[in-house]
């Protein structure tokens, strides 16, 4: 079959590879209809994520047909299915908590090392995100194998496309549990850095809550239009100062509750950011976290801080200060893709959820290196590309 | 470091370079060289369960890694075929010498093994968790001979290798299978091999 590959920093290519097979009675195997590129997937394209191969197939946003099953799958020939990226087994204590994505089982037992030598505890298992998170092979490819495909994969109903959908398996959950990680009381103002994907949908998602207002930064006007669409006051910090506008809209208070859906590549033209961008590069122990310590700042005392953003190792001036006597509480976290997903899939079908906004490209398979270059490149035009299996090659 | 970053300006641990990369996730995970070895784990079923399994020591090899074969010679005798580098096996009889149904196994390789080893596996009720399953396992090598070398013999270093067989017992007993990220039968098996 033909799948994106990672081969080093901004080196990705589409390979022909062998067929997924069955290899486990849980197992199903999915033929690909769409894929999207993710923001978390340019962390590994900018080489910020340790632990990858050569020859590493990338993607874990992805939904498809099912073409085989093992002989414990509970998914049926020619279903229609979205894949949360989070592989969980279903059956250990975390899962029976709901929390899918601290799965003791998802991750191969001789990967379970690094996490555990890294974070004190073993990560759980990723589709196409590093050997750290179990080294599966993601979902940009013509098929993929699907481990404990009992628990995980949703069927989509008749009638709904590919491209209502294929969000389920991360950032609409995601962005969802930001806000519910954000913990949103009537009448509060909420503040989300980055307006991607996650911060989208951590913005629609706020609204849905109960949000009073919500306050959407970013520099780039159009992802910022977007948020303007479903409701949000927008601050562009190339033009005003993030805090200032916050301190100013909330009148003098802070955001009750502030969202850093940024992460590891926080832009940004402050000497903080300028060396965490250089300690980053030559991987010594610090994160680029400019939008962390900005929400944390900004937050009002007693407030919520929720980090859908992903970090990856130490962090250096967190402004622990701040948090400790302002007494903020804390909520973050791979997304447990599986607990949110039927619930989303019928804020869908009650037409409660807008997705199809967001996909400015819809590209082939084999076009997936031009996607992540021009994603990486031109993040305001490029909010979402759909990689399609199916479709021919631009060339 | 830096004469790496000339070339490659990726992080080590993700660096295209495969030596560097090699070094920096072998820096995370190198073994401790221990030739007494325990280990826990919390497993979410019954005790009795997870006893019966371990008792029939036929069922080792599906999820410790390193055992090709074990053969139950008597209720108390087994013979074990283990895995050596080279495609060579290593073999020896092990004898149980304690047991307490539902919460204790105890071997002990017989007089004559060339390496001469025991293990204890106890099972403990961990309320709504399942069990506490606690391995211990020692190596009584010939005088001067450390658990490097065992590894040798072995593989993989014991400690290593038996916190990663607890990690597949739990698998198997959780969720029914051995997780893997392979994706042909030809990659599992060169994973196994
Ligand atoms: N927790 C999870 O399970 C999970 C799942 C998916 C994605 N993520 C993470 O969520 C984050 C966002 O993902 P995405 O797909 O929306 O990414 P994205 O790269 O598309 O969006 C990030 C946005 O942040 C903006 N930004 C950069 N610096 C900023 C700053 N200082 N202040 C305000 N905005 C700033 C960028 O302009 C960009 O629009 C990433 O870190 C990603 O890895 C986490
Ligand atoms: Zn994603
Ligand atoms: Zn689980």
């Amino acid at each position: 079959m033909r799948a994106l590959t990672w081969h080093g920093k901004h080196d990705v290519r589409v390979d022909t590879v062998d067929d997924p097979e069955i290899l486990n009675p849980r197992d199903a195997i999915i033929k690909i209809t769409s894929t999207a590129i993710c923001g978390s997937d340019l962390h590994l394209y900018d080489g910020y994520i340790p632990t990858m191969q050569a020859g590493d197939i990338l993607g874990h946003e992805f939904m498809g047909e099912v073409v085989e099953t093992g002989a414990k799958s509970s998914l049926k020939k020619g279903q229609r299915v979205v894949v949360p990226f989070t592989i969980a087994c279903g059956s250990c204590y975390h899962c029976g908590k709901h929390q899918y994505s601290a799965c003791d089982n998802g991750n191969p037992a001789d990967n379970q090392d690094i996490g555990q030598e890294m974070y004190g505890q073993p990560m759980s298992g990723l589709f196409g995100y590093s050997h750290l998170t179990g080294g599966y092979a993601g979902g940009q490819a013509e098929y993929v194998r699907v481990p404990f495909s009992d628990v995980g994969p949703i069927i989509v109903p008749d009638g709904l496309d590919d491209d209502e959908v294929l969000f389920l398996s991360d950032i609409l959950p995601t962005g969802w549990q930001a806000a519910e990680n954000a913990d949103i009381e009537p009448g509060d103002t909420v503040a989300v850095w980055g307006c991607g994907p996650v911060g989208l949908f951590a913005v629609q998602s706020a609204f849905l809550m109960g949000a009073h207002r919500v306050i959407a930064i970013d520099h780039f006007p159009h992802r910022l239009d977007l948020a303007k669409k479903f409701g949000a006051e927008t601050i562009n910090f190339e033009e005003s100062k993030t805090y200032e506008a916050l301190m100013e809209m909330t009148g003098g208070i802070g955001p009750d509750a502030v969202i850093d859906a940024v992460g590891l590549e926080a832009h940004g033209f402050f000497v903080d950011n300028v060396v965490d961008q250089i300690k980053a590069s030559l991987f010594l122990g610090t994160d680029r976290t400019h939008s962390i310590r900005q929400a944390i700042h900004a937050c009002r005392k007693g407030g919520r801080v929720s980090m859908p953003a992903v970090y990856g190792g130490f962090v250096d001036k967190f402004p622990l200060g701040a948090f400790m006597e302002k007494g903020l509480t804390l909520k973050t976290g791979q997304t447990s893709v599986q607990h949110y997903m039927p619930a989303l899939l019928n804020a869908i079908l009650e037409g409660k959820i807008d997705t199809t906004f967001l996909i400015s490209h819809r590209m082939s398979l084999e076009d997936a290196p031009k996607g992540y270059k021009m994603f990486h490149d031109n993040q305001n035009d490029v909010t979402k590309i759909v990689l399609k299996p199916g479709l021919a090659a631009a060339i | 470091m830096s004469m790496t970053m000339a070339t490659d300006e990726a992080p080590p641990a993700t660096s295209k370079l495969k030596d560097e990369r090699t070094s920096a996730i072998a820096a995370l995970t190198q073994p401790k060289g221990d030739d007494l070895i325990g280990r826990s784990v919390t497993i979410n079923r019954p005790r009795e369960e997870l006893f019966a399994y371990w008792r029939d020591f036929s069922n080792l090899p599906t999820f410790m890694d390193n055992v090709e074969r074990i053969d139950v010679l008597s209720d108390t005798k087994s013979h074990w075929v283990v895995k050596a580098p080279a495609g060579k096996t290593v073999e020896w009889d092990a004898i149980i010498t304690e047991e307490k149904p539902g919460a204790l196994i105890a071997w002990t390789s017989a007089e004559g093994a060339d390496v001469p080893n025991s293990g204890r596996i106890e099972f403990v009720d961990a309320a709504e968790r399942g069990t506490i399953v606690r391995a211990t396992i020692a190596y009584d090598p010939p005088v001067g001979v450390v658990g490097k070398v065992i590894a040798k013999l072995f593989q993989r270093e014991p400690a290593i290798q038996a916190r990663r067989d607890l990690r597949r017992f739990k698998q198997l007993m959780e969720t029914g299978e051995v997780a893997t990220a392979a994706w042909t039968q030809k990659q599992r098996d060169e994973e196994n091999a």
